[in-house]
């Protein structure tokens, strides 16, 4: 199968890669960039483990082709950190224990950061509304949900 | 809550953030599937679309004429394993089955046992040549329910097994598809049933569910060209791995190194091996690493769920007393023996002081998968039978569930049903606490809703750990061990550690290293990690204080009698002015006799069982059937919270698996042994909507086998939910159900009369 050439920004980086048109998103950001933090759960579209933000918005990279990024805008989880200055919700997510195995952890950074993005004070409906397409299986999501309360208000103090 | 008897503590009992979590939140940590080596090809795995076919014949020629593929493997393949037992951690398993079971041999077994493999360039490849692989089956009946599977003219799975009678050791004379029968009795049941005031005879079913976690089984390997083996993998012991794939592939022992990835979820589901010798014999065909990773589905359809029950419990009460249970459990144990019945009948009454019991267990085949461990396996199924009648029992009597349960609570000295008496348990103060609790002692109002509780029991695990503690020049410290890291047992190694010396934390780096660099470690399973290897930590930091005490000593001429180790500093009893820091002895290592190594190997004995009661609130939309969890409290003996959080985070987990085990998930198959349901989407487990923050009471009750007191705590938050969700849906709606899910579908059908 023939490849096409992409080119998009990725993570604030411009960025080419060859694609075959059946390579997903998430085949590509894994095997061919390298890039290993968006994980595969079921590699359709209902875990949420490897969600990251296409043109701002939240999406399964396993349900995105990979040659549908062309000019586009990608964030993934390693997108998030400036060197050593971990993203508050990165940081909050430490504190509060929000992780156990941390398979899932990366799509649910990336999915409250699209949350967060939009609505800067959520409640905890509206988080546990936006994180619904994430599944856990480890915390029972308590201190996930907690975690992203945290951020959001430390989000808002230092404004 | 903590117990009087809990000691002050410097580092045990805080909040550390975990030495590992900031890959974790990055991106960095490296899991299973992340590998990529130099030269790696690709694998994939035919699986049997039959639940039960006699496999007649397997050509693979045109699959490997198939551009890209560079190696195909079948059954053939493997060296014919032994008939013998390897003991893995919590259960024990047949050498020639787990080989049967990695490559189906004469028969598929259920739909998705694996046929064959093929590797190539690209997983791309290697899928489409899998449709070149032609394999003739004769198609048989399949056998998909434990009750079915025990009639006498069920279909057998296997001609040749005849039931083992545990007790005697005596053979069934006709093969069957129990595989064994065991019994446990005490006391005069009958005549406790003659005099009770009353007796309720219940009978229970539960499907097969799946542990669900988030990373699919994945394993990479590299045959060496000296004949040894590399494997990399997600599992929870990286020394099982080793030892079933060396007993597999029949190789020495130490001829095989694996390599332990980041683990993206376990539960138990990741003891057993699937892919490991499939993707080494893959590697020694091709002359390249190898690496296979399971889809959705065939993790639904190939690995993992712990097993669909059916259980009748006949139960009696007089006054506030229970005074007898007689129970039979059948428990289907996949295509291959080896259910947890024996757990499920084993912890089923340990809440109880009971003199009057008779259980009868049976472990039965099923052309379904062969089931692995699943948190406090055995136990829930059981649980959710048994504190489902005693929630009628205490109801009938007039007496509150809590009440009656701490009325008949066991305690140290009650003899468990195999004739074990409990040592210092913390039943009866996690049944307290939970009558004291602000959510029991809340009101509940309004209609269709209602309350329940239960209690649940696990054993937990002790088992074998080593670990190696090197203290550097700047006093800094690196604890080198091998057990898994499921959940933060970093972080309570270090912990332990830190207290052991006296020590900050944050001087101490851990690291899980491979099996080439460490002495064995049992899996990551029993709730034993935190436990054993903490044990095995506090033995290698004793280790280093007793080598530093005796270098203090040889420094200031005086016996080493005179040298104490406190709080991390050296002091001389006869010269107070002379003392020496941590790391002020650290600093003089190459001057007082060379490197300061701490290690620890031992088989950790003295593991304390734990005890939880959870409280749950529901509502039922008596129209849709949907029942809304309104509030949940789970109440456990945590022996010590060595880091509260993540205590916490098994206590929360571990209930919601269990509201998802009773409300939503199950195995459907359909009347051909295909799972119709094979995908996240159709197997519904809870997301964030579907649950409340989950309340957590710690009661702290030290465990007298561990110098900090830890008792395991990861599996027994699972075994309550089941029946404390079916108590509070009979509380909210006066009907009693007996069959797991309580799904939508059921309520509706159940409470119209419909089903």
């Amino acid at each position: 199968m023939s490849k096409m050439h992409i080119q998009a920004r990725l993570n604030d980086e411009d960025i080419e890669f060859l694609a075959e048109p059946r390579q997903s998103l998430l085949e590509v950001l894994r095997d061919e960039i390298g890039l290993t933090g968006t994980k595969e759960g079921c590699n359709n579209g209902n875990c949420g483990a490897c969600s990251v933000m296409l043109n701002g918005r939240v999406v399964n990279a396993c349900c995105v082709l990979a040659v549908e990024t062309h000019g586009a805008e990608v964030t993934t989880i390693e997108g998030l950190a400036h060197g050593d200055q971990l993203h508050p919700l990165q940081q909050a997510f430490l504190e509060e224990a929000a992780l156990q195995c941390g398979i899932c952890t990366p799509g649910f950074i990336m999915s409250a950061k699209a949350l967060l993005d939009r609505e800067p004070n959520p409640d905890e409906h509206r988080v546990r509304f936006w994180l619904a397409g994430n599944l856990c299986r480890c915390t029972g999501y308590d201190k996930i949900v907690r975690a992203v309360m945290k951020a959001s208000a430390r989000m808002q103090e230092a404004k | 809550m903590t117990t009087a008897e809990r000691p002050t503590y410097s580092v045990i009992g805080t909040r550390p953030i975990r030495p590992d979590g900031v890959e974790k939140v990055t991106g960095k940590a490296q899991y299973g599937a992340d590998i990529h080596l130099p030269g790696l090809i690709h694998a994939k795995v035919l699986r049997s679309p039959h639940a039960h076919a006699r496999i007649l014949s397997i050509d693979t020629s045109e699959a490997e004429k198939h551009p890209g593929v560079l190696a195909v493997v079948t059954h053939r393949d493997l060296p014919n394993a032994a008939d013998k037992i390897e003991e893995l951690g919590e259960s024990a398993v047949n050498v020639k089955e787990v080989s049967d079971n990695i490559l189906a041999s004469d028969k598929a077994l259920y739909r998705g046992h694996a046929i064959a493999a093929i590797a190539a360039a690209s997983p791309h490849v290697a899928e489409l040549a899998l449709a070149k692989i032609r394999v003739e089956y004769e198609v048989l009946p399949p056998v998909l329910d434990v009750r079915d599977a025990m009639r006498d003219d069920a279909p057998l799975l296997n001609e040749s097994r005849r039931t083992k009678t545990l007790m005697t050791g005596e053979l069934s004379e006709k093969p069957s598809n129990i595989a064994t029968y065991n019994r446990f009795a005490g006391g005069d049941v009958e005549a406790a049933f003659a005099s009770a005031d009353v007796v309720i005879e219940r009978e229970f079913t539960t499907k097969m569910v799946h542990q669900g976690y988030i990373e699919p089984q994945t394993s990479t390997a590299n045959w060496n060209s000296d004949g040894t083996l590399t494997i990399w993998t997600s599992t929870q012991g990286a020394f099982a791995v080793r030892g079933l794939v060396s007993e597999v592939l029949k190789l020495p022992i130490n001829h095989v190194k694996v390599v332990p990835m980041e683990i993206g979820g376990g539960f138990g589901g990741k003891l057993p091996i699937y892919l490991d010798p499939v993707v080494a014999l893959l590697s020694k065909k091709s002359g390249r690493p190898v690496k296979a990773t399971m889809s959705r589905t065939e993790v639904f359809e190939a690995t993992g769920p712990t097993s669909g029950t059916y259980i009748k419990v006949k139960a009696s009460a007089k006054g506030d007393r229970l005074t007898a249970v007689q129970a039979t459990l059948c428990y289907e144990a996949g295509a291959f023996p080896g259910s947890p019945v024996g757990a499920g009948s084993m912890t089923m009454l340990s809440p109880y002081n009971l003199e009057n019991f008779d259980l009868h267990a049976y472990d039965v085949v099923v052309n379904k998968p062969k089931v692995a461990a699943y948190r406090a396996p055995g136990a829930p199924a059981a649980a959710f039978a048994i504190e489902s009648v005693v929630d009628e029992l205490a109801k009938h009597q007039k007496v509150d569930p809590l009440e009656f349960r701490k009325v008949n609570a066991s305690r140290q000295g009650t003899r468990m049903v195999n004739g074990i008496a409990f040592p210092r348990i913390g039943n009866e103060e996690v049944v307290e606490a939970a009558l004291n609790s602000p959510h029991y002692r809340s009101p509940i109002e309004g209609p269709n809703r209602g309350r329940g509780v239960a209690s649940g029991y696990w054993f937990n695990g002790g088992m074998q750990s080593s670990v190696v503690v090197a203290v550097n020049t700047d006093g800094t410290i690196n604890l080198v061990e091998g057990s898994t890291d499921i959940g933060g047992t970093r972080a309570s190694l270090a912990m332990q550690l830190a207290e052991t010396l006296g020590v900050p934390y944050d001087t101490i780096r851990p690291s899980v290293v491979d099996t080439d660099s460490i002495g064995h470690n049992d899996v990551t399973g029993g709730s034993r990690t935190t436990f054993a290897s903490g044990l095995a930590v506090f033995e290698a930091g004793m280790d280093i204080r007793r080598q530093m005490v005796a270098r203090a000593a040889k420094l200031w001429g005086v016996a080493e009698e005179d040298v104490v180790y406190e709080s991390g500093v050296l002091r001389c009893l006869k010269d107070s002015t002379r003392q020496l820091t941590f790391k002020e002895m650290a600093a003089q290592s190459a001057r007082t006799g060379g490197p300061i190594t701490g290690k620890a190997s031992l088989l950790a004995r003295g593991a304390g069982g734990a005890f939880g009661t959870h409280i749950v609130d529901v509502e039922v939309d008596p129209d849709t059937g949907k029942v809304t969890i309104l509030r949940y409290t789970a109440v456990q003996d945590v022996g010590t919270a060595i880091h509260p959080s993540y205590v916490e985070g098994q206590i929360q987990g571990g209930a919601v698996q269990g509201i998802g085990w009773a409300l939503n998930e199950e195995y459907f198959y359909d009347e051909t042994g295909r799972l119709v349901n094979a995908s996240f989407l159709d197997y519904r487990m809870p997301t964030t909507l579907d649950v409340p923050n989950i309340e957590t009471i710690l009661v702290e009750v030290p465990n007298p086998g561990h110098p900090y007191g830890v008792r395991g705590v990861g599996e027994v938050p699972i075994v309550p939910p089941l029946a404390a969700i079916a108590n509070a849906i009979a509380d909210a709606t006066g009907h009693r159900f007996t069959d797991l899910p309580m799904s939508p579908r059921r309520l509706v059908e159940e409470l119209n009369g419909l089903a």
